[in-house]
């Protein structure tokens, strides 16, 4: 026993410096922590530059290797600048995932309002099958959704097209909705109610001011969802006129052969255009942490 | 919904219970009724044509067949082939790729240098951000015959060859890991900021090596995120249509047709709706399936309140 603890005394110096040398991450560490990270960053960054410099190269033959821009040219944006090609699909597209985060945030703001305010036995139950149904594959039903809207009659329709896409965001952005709700006191409320408010006027006076991060934060989340969203138009609308700007890119350089890569390129980054720049205010808004599907963590 | 909404805390007086509980689950009603129409309804139509031999050019003659679909899917070798197909898409593309590069990832971010940290994440989310047909169109471009990735193959003598072509399964593997790495990342390090840094100094103090610190310390602090993670990545994976659709159209011949390509070739392209929509069920099952165990680790961890 006393010879363990004066085994362990003796020992107590060295450990120390170790403890210095080791507790903060060393200089060689951090260095080679950093080299691996540009290592990686490169490989993630290959395909970014490849379209950043096709977009701007005006090389009519120019092939899918990365090179320098050579003559440096607008001419690709101004070639697929056209009605058809970009005006047309982004107006839908702005009109559907506008339209479709909307009505998703009406309907996740309502429904997140007695979710997080009221007890009832009915609550569990419904949240966990709101949190089921986000993790369910909607690529799955997209067979019998198009069977219903036929035999509905309201296939190929924009407004449709709209609600359906909204309804697929709609699990993630109640949840999302009721756990920022969650952090709104309800003793604020409850004084309104003394003095004759009623629940709804105390949401859209009181709750909704409060958390107006919140829900900006699951409105960007739900558009650049939406956005991005390419198999949900891709069948449903089927006339080109009323596509948005994710099907167009498949129908106007997937199909037709011959592919003008420099077009391709620009095209690719004024569709990805608004997704970038909402994620930007949203990395604003969070700091960096994103709490994904209400709770990863563990 | 009928049922009683008592409030979190009782101030209003109690009158007319029924009434007042209808009333307060009454804003839930226009979110229950999409849900219902567009999501449960598709559902149990799923389940219904699954047991028919409904075809999409009309509606003339659809019968009854029983599990018919389903025992010719156990003997279709296509459908085993795209079994197996969306086992190694997911195999590779979530679990080994994302997962362990995000984890890699985000381990080397807590030592790295600001810079180098600043520029990884930006292009990491960079490339999480864009549209994901957008992201079939980069590695298609990327991976094909004069692509910049037969340069980097290239360099370690690989002969230079379209791996759209040669390896499509392993093609969009990469284009997935390329566009979803950011969120195992995103999540690891969040995990990762909240490993208390006193218990692995003390375990440095003990003597333990940087891997064994990982491996005896680190990763079982984080392993619930880890297995949250592992869920949500494979149901996203199972779900990937438009990446590959776009890359590759399931082909060729077949050799990266995954279980969402093919139900979709099955309804659309051989108008076989109810074939089509029993593979979408086989799908939408495996999905609940990974969907309840996911909600089975979060409950443990978090009660759903």
């Amino acid at each position: 026993m006393t010879a363990a603890v004066t085994a362990q005394a003796g020992t107590a110096a060295p450990p120390l410096t170790r403890i210095r040398r080791r507790g903060r991450p060393r200089l060689s560490g951090r260095l080679l922590a950093s080299l691996i990270l540009l290592v990686m960053a490169a490989a993630f960054v290959i395909p970014l530059l490849w379209v950043i410099l096709a977009a701007v190269n005006g090389d009519p033959n120019q092939g899918i290797k990365i090179m320098w821009p050579h003559p440096f040219t607008l001419d690709n944006f101004k070639a697929v600048m056209t009605p058809e090609t970009t005006y047309i699909p982004l107006l839908n597209g702005a009109i559907l995932c506008i339209g479709g985060t909307l009505i998703t945030m009406v309907c996740a703001t309502l429904a997140a309002y007695p979710l997080s305010r009221y007890r009832s036995r009915l609550k569990r139950p419904f949240l966990v099958t709101i949190l089921f149904s986000t993790g369910l594959p909607i690529t799955a039903i997209m067979v019998p959704v198009y069977g219903l809207f036929v035999q509905l009659a309201i296939d190929d329709s924009i407004p449709a097209t709209m609600v359906f896409m909204a309804t697929t965001a709609l699990p993630i952005s109640i949840w999302l909705t009721k756990n920022f709700m969650d952090g709104v006191p309800i003793e604020l409320e409850e004084a309104a109610w003394t003095d004759g408010a009623s629940p709804m006027r105390g949401l859209f006076r009181i709750v909704m001011p409060l958390m107006g991060p919140g829900l900006s934060v699951v409105a960007i989340y739900t558009f650049i969802g939406l956005w991005g969203n390419f198999f949900v138009p891709f069948i449903l609308l089927l006339t080109p006129e009323k596509q948005p700007m994710s099907v167009t890119i498949y129908t106007f350089f997937g199909q037709y052969g011959q592919v003008v890569y420099g077009q391709l390129a620009a095209y690719s980054l004024l569709y990805s255009l608004p997704s970038v720049l909402l994620y930007l205010v949203l990395s604003r808004r969070l700091g960096g942490a994103f709490a994904f599907g209400g709770g990863v963590k563990g | 919904m009928a049922a009683t909404w008592a409030e979190v805390r009782p101030t209003a007086p109690p009158v007319g219970r029924t009434r007042r509980t209808l009333l307060r689950g009454l804003p839930i009603a226009p979110s229950v009724v999409l849900l219902v129409v567009f999501l449960a309804g598709p559902i149990a139509y799923c389940i219904y044509a699954a047991f028919t031999n409904m075809s999409l050019t009309g509606q003339v003659g659809t019968q009854f067949v029983g599990f018919d679909n389903f025992t010719r899917a156990f003997t279709d070798p296509a459908f085993l082939n795209s079994v197996w197909l969306t086992v190694v898409f997911t195999l590779v593309s979530a679990i080994i790729g994302q997962n362990v590069v995000g984890m890699v990832l985000a381990l080397l971010m807590r030592s790295g240098y600001a810079v180098a940290r600043a520029l990884t994440s930006a292009f990491v989310i960079g490339a999480w951000v864009l549209p994901e047909v957008v992201a079939a169109y980069l590695w298609q471009a990327v991976l094909g015959p004069d692509g910049s990735w037969n340069s980097v193959t290239g360099f370690f003598h690989l002969p230079p060859q379209n791996w759209l072509f040669t390896t499509p399964i392993i093609a969009v593997s990469i284009a997935n890991i390329w566009r979803g790495t950011a969120f195992s990342m995103l999540v690891y390090s969040a995990a990762l900021s909240e490993v208390p840094r006193d218990l692995e100094e003390a375990a440095l103090v003990d003597g333990a090596g940087r891997f064994r610190l990982l491996t005896s310390i680190t990763i079982p602090l984080v392993r619930r995120t880890i297995a949250t993670n592992l869920m949500l990545i494979t149901l996203q994976t199972l779900s990937v249509f438009g990446l590959i659709y776009t890359m590759t159209k399931g082909g060729p011949s077949e050799k990266s047709m995954t279980l969402p390509l093919f139900a979709y070739n099955q309804a659309f392209v051989s108008a076989d709706l109810g074939y089509g929509t029993a593979i979408a069920l086989l799908l939408l099952v495996i999905g609940g399936i990974f969907s309840v165990i996911y909600l089975r680790i979060l409950s443990k961890s978090e009660p759903i309140r």
